[in-house]
C-alpha cells in the first residue's frame, strides 16, 4: 500500500511539475482571492488584519477545490481511470498517494498565501508551533476529504458544480477549527488553540480512514 | 402494486392528521400564552419536534446507507429508504430553520444568530442538499445507489465533528445562550409539546412509507418502463392486424 502511495504521489506531483497548472493557475488564483478580499473589506480599518486567519483559510479552501478537481481531471484523459483500475495498485495506496500529492500542493500554496497575508494584510506571525500544527492537520483533512469527494464525482457529467456543493459543507469544521486555532496562535483570541488542532486531527483521521475503506469501490464506479 | 396507499397507510395518515389537528387546537386555543414570551411560545409546538425528527431522519439515512454498503445486507430497499428519509429530513430541517427564525426575530431581535444549534442545523441542511443533488445525477441505478450510499455515510459521519465545532465555537465568546430562555413549562404546554412530537412522528412515518413506495415505482418505471411500452405497442400492433376493432384505425394510418 505504501509503495503504491509513493508511486501515485510521485506521478501526480511530476505531472504538476511538468504541466505547471498548479503554479501558473491555482496559486495565482489564490492570490487574486486574497486581493479581492482586500477590495471587499476596508483595508484601512484593521478589519483585514483581524479577519486574516479566516480569509486565509477560505482562500485555501477555494484553491483546494481546484487542486482536487485537477487531480482527477488528469485521470480523465486517455481513459487513465481505466488504467488505474487495471493497474493492480492497491486502491488504498492510490487514495493515499493522490491525497498526499494534493496535500503537498496545498502546503506549498499555504506558504505562498502566508507570505501574501503578511504582505497584504499586515499580519504579524506568532505562535509558530501552533500555526504549523494547524496547517498540517487541516491540510491533511482537506486533502483526504477532497480526494474522497473528488473520486466520488469523477465519473459524473455534473462534477464541476456538484463537487463544491458536496465538499464545502463537509469541510466547514476544518474552516472553523483552522481559523480559530490560527486566531489563538496570533493572539487575537483567548481560545485554546490546541483543542481546535485536536478537532482538526480527528477530522483528518476520520477522512483518511473512510478514504482508505471507500476509495476502492468508488473508483470502480467512477 | 399500483398506488402508494393501502389500508394501513390510510390509518396512519388519519392518525397523523388527527394528532396534528389536536396539537393545533391545543396549541392555538387551549394552552395559555407564556408569561415571558407571550404568544411566541406557541412555536414550541412545531419547532422542537420538526428539528428532532429532521435529525432522526438523517440518522435513518445514515443507517440505511451503511446497510446498503454492507455486502450481506445489500438490498435495493435500503437505498430507497435512505433516499426517502433524506428528503423528509431536508423538509423538516428547512421547517425548523424557518420556525426558529420566526421565533428569533421578536425574541432576539434578529432573524439569524450564530448559535451552536442553529449553525449545526444549517450545516446539516447544506449536507442534505448536497446528498439530494447527488441522488439526481441520473445514470444507472446501481451506480447511483452506491455513490449516494457512500456519500450518505461520509456526509453524516462528519456530524459529530460539526457538533463539537459549533459548540466550542459558540460557547467561547458567547452571549446568545443568555437570551435563550428555558421557561418553566406549564402542564398543558408540556402535554401539547409532547403531542406535537407524536404528531411529527406519525407524519414522518406516513411520508416515509409513501415516499419509499414512490421510489420503488420510479425505479420500476426506469427499469421496466421501456419494455412495458414496447409490449404495449406490440399488443396494439397485434390487435390491429387482427383487424377486428383496429381495422378503421389502421386504414387511416396506412398510406
Amino acid at each position: 500500500m505504501w509503495r503504491d502511495a509513493v508511486l501515485m504521489a510521485g506521478k501526480d506531483l511530476r505531472i504538476e511539475a511538468r504541466s505547471r497548472v498548479a503554479i501558473n493557475q491555482v496559486a495565482p488564483f489564490a492570490v487574486v482571492v486574497l486581493v479581492l478580499f482586500g477590495f471587499a473589506l476596508e483595508p484601512d480599518r484593521g478589519v483585514l488584519a483581524q479577519a486574516a486567519p479566516g480569509l486565509f483559510w477560505v482562500a485555501v479552501l477555494f484553491a483546494g477545490l481546484l487542486a482536487v478537481q485537477r487531480s482527477f481531471a488528469v485521470e480523465s484523459a486517455d481513459a487513465a481511470r481505466d488504467g488505474l483500475r487495471l493497474s493492480a495498485l492497491d486502491p488504498a495506496g492510490i487514495f493515499l498517494g493522490k491525497a498526499a500529492a494534493v496535500a503537498l500542493e496545498l502546503m506549498g500554496l499555504e506558504a505562498l498565501l502566508t507570505a501574501g497575508v503578511v504582505v497584504l494584510y499586515g499580519t504579524d506571525l506568532r505562535g509558530a508551533a501552533l500555526l504549523l500544527a494547524t496547517a498540517a492537520t487541516a491540510t491533511v483533512g482537506l486533502a483526504a476529504c477532497g480526494t474522497v469527494y473528488g473520486v466520488l464525482v469523477a465519473g459524473l457529467r455534473v462534477r464541476e458544480t456538484l463537487l463544491p456543493l458536496l465538499l464545502l459543507p463537509v469541510v466547514a469544521p476544518v474552516l472553523l477549527g483552522a481559523t480559530r486555532a490560527c486566531e489563538a496562535a496570533l493572539g487575537q483570541s483567548l481560545d485554546d488553540g490546541w483543542r481546535w488542532v485536536t478537532l482538526l486531527g480527528v477530522f483528518a483521521v476520520l477522512y483518511v480512514t473512510l478514504g482508505i475503506l471507500a476509495f476502492g469501490s468508488l473508483l470502480e464506479e467512477a | 402494486m399500483s398506488g402508494t396507499a393501502n389500508r394501513t397507510t390510510r390509518a396512519l395518515g388519519l392518525a397523523a392528521l388527527s394528532a396534528t389537528a389536536v396539537t393545533v387546537y391545543l396549541g392555538l386555543v387551549v394552552t395559555p400564552p407564556d408569561q415571558v414570551q407571550g404568544q411566541l411560545v406557541r412555536l414550541i409546538y412545531i419547532h422542537p419536534a420538526s428539528a428532532t425528527f429532521s435529525f432522526v431522519a438523517c440518522g435513518v439515512t445514515f443507517a440505511a446507507s451503511l446497510l446498503y454498503l454492507w455486502p450481506r445486507t445489500r438490498s435495493r430497499r435500503w437505498d430507497h429508504l435512505a433516499a426517502s428519509s433524506a428528503e423528509i429530513a431536508a423538509v423538516f430541517a428547512a421547517l425548523s430553520l424557518a420556525t426558529g427564525s420566526i421565533w428569533g426575530r421578536p425574541t432576539w431581535g434578529v432573524w439569524w444568530t450564530w448559535d451552536a444549534r442553529l449553525t449545526l442545523t444549517a450545516l446539516l441542511f447544506a449536507l442534505l442538499l448536497g446528498y439530494l443533488a447527488l441522488r439526481r445525477i441520473g445514470g444507472p441505478a446501481e451506480t447511483r445507489s452506491k455513490l449516494s450510499a457512500v456519500a450518505g455515510v461520509l456526509l453524516f459521519a462528519v456530524v459529530p465533528v460539526d457538533h463539537f465545532a459549533t459548540e466550542w465555537w459558540r460557547t467561547l465568546h458567547q452571549g446568545d445562550t443568555l437570551f435563550r430562555p428555558k421557561p418553566l413549562i406549564h402542564g398543558s404546554q408540556l402535554a401539547t409539546m409532547l403531542l406535537s412530537f407524536l404528531a411529527f412522528a406519525l407524519i414522518y412515518g406516513y411520508l416515509l412509507v409513501h415516499r419509499y413506495r414512490l421510489e420503488q415505482l420510479e425505479e420500476r418505471l426506469e427499469t421496466e418502463g421501456l419494455e412495458l411500452a414496447l409490449a404495449e405497442r406490440r399488443a396494439e400492433g397485434a390487435a390491429e392486424s387482427g383487424g377486428v376493432v383496429g381495422a378503421g384505425a389502421s386504414q387511416q394510418v396506412a398510406p
